[in-house]
């Protein structure tokens, strides 16, 4: 009895849109304030105020939207989904059910150098509720500020078939989202949230099988791990004869396992209607236009581009895309340097590293491009040597200096002049006579000493090629 | 009985000095308490209207004054006035004070008009007879075992009983109309979206207008214009622009029809009602009998739609943030199910089920998707019937007013009471009613003309016709 199971997987992503305001009012949409401080009559609910759309939402929604492949209804309405929580103080949340934004778009994911379609079935917009706080005493608080705050959901299609490709998927979404500005990606500050959707069906059948949802999964290692262990225990219980019972789970990350949710009945009913309070939205075509005018080069583009334009191998141009600050620094880096792939290497190896390691965005690195593009043309034009900008770049980070005036405080401009590096040559041989008599008798290796002796007599200015081709000369018999 | 019989008026002779507005506004303040047990008010202002009389007296006589200077304004308790408590007839709101104006409030106020109180109505505006307000029942100054009708029975009776100038209401269903039609007043229902719904405490959403209630019809006119506009804190809200309503040389293609004068409509309304379009004919006025044929569903559908919208707006009176809040055991769910059921009155408790009924699953279509579907043919109705007149008129109510506690047992009764009323609020149009006559008790009844969206002028204008003597 070894059955062969297929996994479908769908996904619901929740990206909160980096608007300054909320959704409906003009409390800031901020993350990190004090504890209902951003809050007015409208997102609390309160008696005769009204919601008010903010149309930079509905801007980003379209923009997600043509990102991702999506139809966009010019006719959009909000829906009001009523229950009841305390977080949630109209008893009903904003959103769309009939006519969202965005329908029928599909994201491509690469999964072992294979593109793959991911169907997106709609994205719509919606506000978010506010937060309950249950860890602090005996008593639930709530923090209402994130009340309001625009969310769009981005539904898939049931098309993922492993936790891999479902990681993939998530990681190209986030991918895209930033690279709009649209939303900032920032899962820890659940910023982009999502939920899992995972059944098993016998490989070769058709049906689905009956599936749970998987709840609170805000880091991509999360959705992988959780979709992973729900794989698992679902075969456990198909293979023992059992029956998966659809529900809601909640993923816990400490201990790695998912929990049924309590509390929530099995059948909502959320008795969605047309918010009356809110006129169908209607996307004129100058609108439209305005709004497509701001869509910025999309990843895959980037790299299309970096490969056939400036020659870079592929994992260049993915490593270089992979978040939209990144491209923007090598970009303004080769408006300066036509030296592409010693751009493209500095900033994988080097500023990556460093950035890294200082856990600093690229955007605040303290070189800024045009400084490393001018030491990449010192390098190229022959002033320094490519170990001496090595020794170079950390001071320009720690310091903030430009590489020319390091060059001249230390003086370490490239010696290349023949002559005097010549000088230098018959000083040493002069005083390692016996080195050139083993050398001549065939101690080859010795050449590298006496390279060696020519850069320590140089603090390591001397250009290398000079010196080898003048050493060769003179070491000769 | 007052010296002034407007606004306009009552400035000139406070100009003149031949008035006191601190005096006129004690007068107003000593009545209400004189006849207490109407009890059309649910809070008075006593201080704070005193005050701005002597100032806006000062303003009046200097001649530097807003348009409504020294009105003298009641105010329905389910628009907010800033700081000061608005139960909205309902327990559940007993201590909750608005952080704001409503934005028709803060107009008026803009306008040196004088709040005086704010009114008694029925629950969150439920209601035809004002007997669901827990803080107990208006009494018809006529009759006091009358209702008044509601909702804004509080509103209708201050105007009504001379204990204001005006007032404002709400009307989603009727509820300025039908009280107005039962006290003997002008009763104005702007068009849907005329008015600002901003700090209007809502019932349902897509059916709530905020109208005026007065004895003069330069009254009527001179606040709903001081109210009426775009108002960016309220997205249905719209620029109602002066459309061309009428063409001046032609008489005034005045329709009825038919189906408001059924076999439920009371025998002196009626004949009121054949005077009248007697009284327009001898104007040269152009009298055309038109059909409304779809009338009939107009109840069933406007009880879907406003209830469902309902259940969904009193959702955020669940003790959580502000309002009553009642807690036995500490868990969420009894705090609900306590607060609401203790908070609520019968009929918003009423309304609610009903509401979440028709929006659930498995009965949205069938309910709330078929009455939209009514509503549009309803609308449709009245666009078509605007093709061929300019205006039309029809009874307010189908009776006077009823006793109290006639109707508050049947439910269905009671909805019927608006039935001449809820399908001007489906179709979103403006109208007015007006006083026609009394009935041998000695109770007043209304009548209504009913416009083409944003041509309130033109129901004013119909009733000037009316009261001019030629």
């Amino acid at each position: 009895m070894n059955q062969e199971y297929e996994v479908i997987i769908g996904l619901e992503v929740h990206a909160q849109l980096s608007t300054n305001t909320k959704l409906f009012c003009g409390c800031s949409a901020a993350f990190g304030a004090e504890p209902n401080t951003n809050i007015c009559p409208v997102c609390l609910g309160h008696p005769g105020a009204l919601p008010v759309l903010n149309k930079k939402a509905v801007d980003y929604t379209v923009l997600a939207g043509t990102a991702l492949n999506c139809r966009i209804n010019r006719h959009s309405v909000f829906a009001r989904k009523n229950y009841f929580y305390p977080d949630l103080p109209k008893g009903y949340q904003i959103s769309q059910f009939e006519e969202p934004f965005c329908e029928n778009g599909f994201l491509e994911i690469n999964i072992d150098g294979l593109e793959k379609k991911i169907g997106i079935t709609r994205i719509h917009l919606e506000e978010d509720a506010g937060k309950s706080i249950h860890d602090q005493g005996w008593e639930t608080k709530l923090d209402l500020n994130r009340c309001g705050v625009p969310l769009i959901e981005i539904v898939s299609e049931p098309d993922l078939r492993s936790a891999r490709e479902a990681y993939e998927y998530m990681f190209r979404l986030r991918q895209i989202v930033t690279y709009l500005g649209v939303c900032d990606g920032n899962m820890e500050e659940g910023s982009l949230r999502c939920d899992a959707n995972v059944s098993l069906r016998p490989k070769g059948t058709k049906t689905f099988g009956t599936r749970t949802e998987i709840k609170n999964l805000n880091s991509f290692r999360h959705v992988e791990k959780a979709i992973e262990y729900e794989i698992g225990r679902q075969k456990d219980i198909l293979e023992n004869g059992g029956k998966i019972i659809q529900e809601t789970l909640l993923w816990d990350s400490e201990s790695g396992i998912v929990n049924p949710m309590r509390g929530k009945e099995e059948s909502d009913d959320y008795r969605y209607f047309p918010d009356p309070d809110l006129l169908p939205v209607v996307i004129s075509d100058e609108w439209h236009n305005n709004i497509i005018s701001l869509m910025p080069e999309l990843p895959a583009e980037k790299i299309r581009r970096y490969t056939l334009e400036y020659i870079l191998p592929a994992y260049d141009a993915e490593v270089l895309t992979s978040s939209r600050e990144t491209a923007e620094y090598f970009e303004a880096v080769i408006r300066t340097t036509k030296d592409y792939k010693s751009a493209s290497n500095w900033i994988m190896t080097e500023v990556m590293r460093i950035c890294n390691e200082t856990k600093t965005s690229i955007n605040n690195f303290p070189v800024n491009p045009e400084s490393l593009a001018r030491m990449i043309n010192l390098i190229s034009d022959g002033t320094i040597s490519g170990k001496i900008a090595k020794d170079i770049f950390p001071i320009m980070v720690a310091e903030g200096k430009e590489p020319e005036q390091i060059i001249k405080e230390k003086n370490l401009i490239q010696i290349s002049d023949s002559n005097e590096i010549e000088r230098i040559i018959n000083s040493i041989i002069e005083i390692n006579q016996s080195s050139i008599e083993e050398f001549r008798s065939g101690k080859e290796k010795l050449f590298g000493f006496f390279v060696g002796q020519v850069m320590k007599e140089t603090g390591g200015k001397a250009n290398p090629k000079v010196v080898t081709e003048i050493l060769k000369k003179k070491l000769s018999p | 009985m007052p010296l002034y019989s407007s606004l306009s008026e009552k400035q000139e002779l406070i100009r003149k000095g031949n008035l006191s507005l601190t005096v006129n506004v004690r007068d107003f303040l000593s009545r209400i308490e004189q006849i207490k047990d109407v009890n059309a008010f649910l809070a008075v202002f006593p201080e704070k209207s005193v005050e701005s009389a002597i100032e806006i007296e000062k303003k009046i006589i200097s001649g530097k004054h807003g348009k409504l200077a020294g009105l003298v304004v009641g105010v329905k308790d389910v628009l907010a006035l800033k700081n000061e408590i608005m139960t909205c007839g309902s327990a559940i709101l007993q201590n909750f004070s608005p952080v704001y104006d409503a934005t028709s409030v803060r107009k008026l106020i803009e306008e040196d008009a004088i709040i005086i109180g704010k009114t008694n109505c029925d629950e969150f505006a439920m209601g035809s007879s004002n007997e669901n307000s827990a803080y107990g029942n208006v009494k018809n100054p006529y009759d006091h075992s009358k209702v008044p009708g509601g909702s804004s029975g509080g509103s209708a009776v201050a105007v009504s009983a001379g204990l204001c100038d005006a007032a404002l209401g709400t009307d989603t269903g009727g509820s300025v109309r039908q009280p107005a039609s039962f006290c003997g007043i002008l009763g104005l229902k702007p068009t849907y979206g005329a008015v600002s719904r901003y700090g209007l405490t809502s019932f349902a959403s897509s059916f709530d207008s905020v109208g005026v209630f007065a004895n003069s019809i330069e009254d009527i006119f001179a606040i709903h214009d001081v109210i009426k506009g775009f108002d960016e804190l309220d997205s249905t809200s719209v620029v109602s622009e002066n459309s061309y309503c009428h063409d001046e040389s032609r008489p005034l293609r005045i329709g009825i029809p038919v189906e408001y004068f059924d076999e439920g409509l009371a025998t002196e309304i009626r004949h009121s009602a054949e005077r009248i379009i007697e009284r327009l004919k001898e104007l040269g006025q152009t009298i055309i009998e038109v059909s409304l044929p779809n009338m009939r569903f107009a109840i069933p559908a406007y009880y879907i739609l406003t209830t469902a919208e309902a259940s969904s707006n009193l959702s955020r009176y669940d003790g959580v943030r502000f309002g009553l809040r009642t807690e036995k055991d500490g868990l969420l769910s009894s705090l609900y199910a306590d607060t609401r059921s203790g908070g609520f009155g019968r009929e918003v408790k009423r309304r609610i089920m009903l509401g979440t009924y028709v929006l659930s699953k498995g009965y949205y279509d069938a309910y709330y998707q078929k009455a939209q579907k009514v509503r549009r043919i309803i609308r449709e109705d009245f666009l078509h019937v605007f093709n061929e007149v300019d205006l039309l008129l029809t009874p307010t109510t189908p009776t006077t007013a009823f006793n109290i506690g006639e109707k508050s047992e049947n439910p269905l009764e009671m909805y019927l009471s608006d039935i001449y009323t809820t399908s001007v609020n489906l179709a979103g149009l403006p109208a007015l009613n007006f006083p026609a006559g009394k009935d041998q008790n000695g109770l007043p009844f209304g009548l209504q003309f009913i416009a083409p969206y944003f041509c309130e002028d033109l129901l004013i204008k119909a009733v000037q016709l009316l009261n001019s003597d030629s």
